[in-house]
């Protein structure tokens, strides 16, 4: 019974026209409901802002009648097309979904068109509002309407939690428009660990390379760039206890010659077909 | 070649310039628009993309530097993204909206436009006849706050008084509160079309039932016509809008329900896209009738004017919608 679920992997496939894979990573539910929030936020902050300075306005000079309309239509545009204006923007993402990272992208990988984005976003009359106003409705109504409203917050609760619901992490809006949103991580390039003049001194036993594959020297990779002294010291007393290699008090430096060594090695066993993925699978 | 040890190494002298160039070019198309970019730029894009690309395929093959690939990837994603996924600019959109897209949506969805408008006279003819026969249906209808004195028990002149008085209240408030109103509700019965539609069909019922019920309230005291006239100059333009809107949410609704031949997920989307086009019609739509409405309405009595101006709103909608397309079509 002792199953391990894996990780939900949020890897899709996305072929360029070039034919390369590019990967795409869906991103999680709880980075949309960040960037939800940070718009939420955002459009209550301009809002107030906004109605401050018009009460502001109307005071002064009587006007009224202007004031109300433009606080209206002002209101209409910010609440249904906050989202869509910013999506169909070069970056595909509203203020919040910039801040976490995301994009919002057409899941065939076609242009993203003006009716999705629209459709999308629309949508989100019954995924946020319906259950708002039905929230809303409880407290105004009583308990005579107790159970119906329970009954109503738990179908409109529906829309609102689909996206945990599926594999894909699609809302409502998505699944209609024919879109989803991935992550757009900005990274920059990190320095070459081996570098063109290393040569590596060190001799090491034939047994301790041929013990690790590709997910150890990445892991390997992980703690050599995070340059932490305990972890390094750790591994590198690890690897030296196993294969009883002596200690030359440069830990670092010894690490960066394994990961050398190891690497080269593991890459001319790919060039002639041998991928080691892992220490588990054995050595062809 | 170099004597370097590990591919990544060779990679990174080979190709780090272009990589660097394409991000710096990357980063200001996202941060301004096409026109940041020089014209040697524009033609260095397509081409480092293609290196980079190229070197994500070939180090994924042969080289395990982790950084490098999620470099790679992340560079080769921004990028196709900026060169395949841009969109036409605002003004080709708004244009390509009004020309062709608005017109083509309503076409598609000219079932369920119909059997929407049906479904509102249905329901109004219906209303007529209970409240015809018995007022008391009037109350179960429409909400006392909605009536606002327009009753059963209301007298000839008050009922001829909320037609032709165009009162003293700030009315271009009011419309615009009215057109901000019926856009939401527009808005919502699109999206309430996915819940199998049923939600989207019960509020268009319910808009006919109202109708239906007011107009026999004026009919009673012989103000008819009068009524029909009042509504006319901007209720054709905003019941084909809500009648659009019903439609919208329906198409979304029976993709769901019935998806044909395609898969469930494809009717789906080729619906939404097509019922979000039309949807944003009627809320431009509502808006001509808010202003048609706050200002018409308010300088206009004369019942025949009325009844014309919202004939003539009634007929250029249609032709714009049907005829001008299939002008086009017939060109093609």
């Amino acid at each position: 019974m002792a199953r391990s679920r894996k990780p939900r992997d949020l890897h899709r496939p996305f072929v360029t026209p070039e034919g390369v894979d590019l990967r795409l990573e869906l991103a999680s539910a709880g980075a949309r409901a960040t960037a939800f929030a940070i718009d939420a936020i955002l459009l209550l902050v301009i809002l107030g802002l906004a109605t401050a300075l018009l009460a502001f306005l109307a005071a002064g000079s009587g006007m009224l009648q202007g004031v109300g309309i433009i606080w209206l239509v002002g209101f209409f545009l910010l609440r249904n097309f906050w989202f869509s204006l910013f999506e169909m923007g070069r970056r595909g993402a509203t203020p919040g979904k910039r801040l976490v990272g995301l994009r919002v992208v057409a899941r065939d990988g076609n242009r993203l068109t003006g009716a999705a984005v629209v459709a999308r976003n629309a949508m989100r009359e019954i995924e946020v509002f319906l259950p708002l106003s039905f929230l809303f409705a409880q407290s105004a109504q009583g308990l005579a309407n107790t159970f119906l409203t329970v009954f109503a917050l738990a179908w409109s609760g529906i829309f609102l939690f689909f996206p945990l619901f599926n594999r894909d992490r699609l809302r409502v809006g998505d699944l209609v428009a024919g879109t989803w949103v991935v992550e757009v991580r900005k990274a920059a390039l990190s320095y070459d660990l081996v570098g063109e003049t290393r040569r590596v001194s060190r001799h090491f036993p034939e047994e301790a390379l041929g013990a690790y594959g590709i997910y150890e020297l990445q892991r390997l990779e992980q703690v050599l760039r995070a340059e932490q002294p305990v972890a390094v010291a750790a591994v590198a007393r690890t690897i030296r206890d196993k294969f009883g290699i002596p200690d030359d008090r440069d830990d670092y430096g010894f690490l960066s010659d394994f990961y050398a060594a190891l690497c080269a090695r593991l890459e001319q066993g790919m060039i002639f077909g041998r991928k080691r993925e892992s220490k588990n699978q054995a050595a062809a | 070649m170099s004597g370097a040890l590990v591919n990544a190494t060779r990679f990174r002298v080979e190709h780090s310039a272009d990589w660097e160039k394409l991000d710096s070019l990357v980063e200001r198309l996202e941060k301004k628009s096409l026109r940041a970019l020089s014209d040697d730029d524009m033609l260095e894009l397509p081409r480092l993309y293609r290196t980079t690309l190229s070197s994500l395929a070939m180090a994924r093959d042969t080289s395990l530097d982790r950084a490098l690939l999620s470099y790679l990837e992340q560079l080769s994603t921004r990028a196709y993204f900026q060169i395949y996924g841009v969109q036409t600019s605002p003004w080709r959109q708004v244009t390509h909206f009004f020309a062709v897209g608005w017109p083509a949506a309503i076409r598609a969805l000219w079932r369920e436009l119909a059997f929407c408008a049906a479904l509102t006279i249905a329901a109004g003819i219906a209303a007529f006849f209970l409240v015809r026969g018995d007022p008391e249906w009037f109350y179960g209808i429409i909400p006392a706050g909605l009536a606002q004195g327009r009753d059963p028990s209301a007298s000839v002149g008050a009922l001829r008084a909320t037609l032709y008085d165009g009162g003293d209240g700030p009315l271009a408030l009011f419309a615009t509160f009215l057109f901000t109103h019926n856009a939401q509700i527009a808005i919502f019965s699109f999206a309430l079309g996915f819940a199998l539609a049923v939600p989207t069909i019960l509020l268009i019922g319910y808009n006919g039932l109202m109708l239906g019920a007011i107009f026999a309230v004026f009919e009673a005291k012989g103000l008819g016509p009068n009524f029909a006239a009042w509504l006319m100059i901007h209720g054709t333009t905003e019941l084909l809008a809500i009648c659009v809107a019903g439609a919208a949410g329906m198409k979304i609704g029976m993709a769901l329900a019935f998806p044909g031949a395609l898969t469930r997920m494809d009717a789906t989307i080729a619906a939404g896209r097509v019922a979000a086009t039309a949807m944003l019609g009627a809320v431009v739509m509502l808006a001509v009738a808010g202003l048609l409405e706050g200002i018409g309405r308010q300088t206009i009595n004369d019942d025949w004017l009325r009844a014309l101006i919202g004939g003539v709103a009634l007929a250029g909608w249609l032709i714009y919608f049907f005829w001008s397309a299939r002008r086009r079509r017939g060109a093609e």
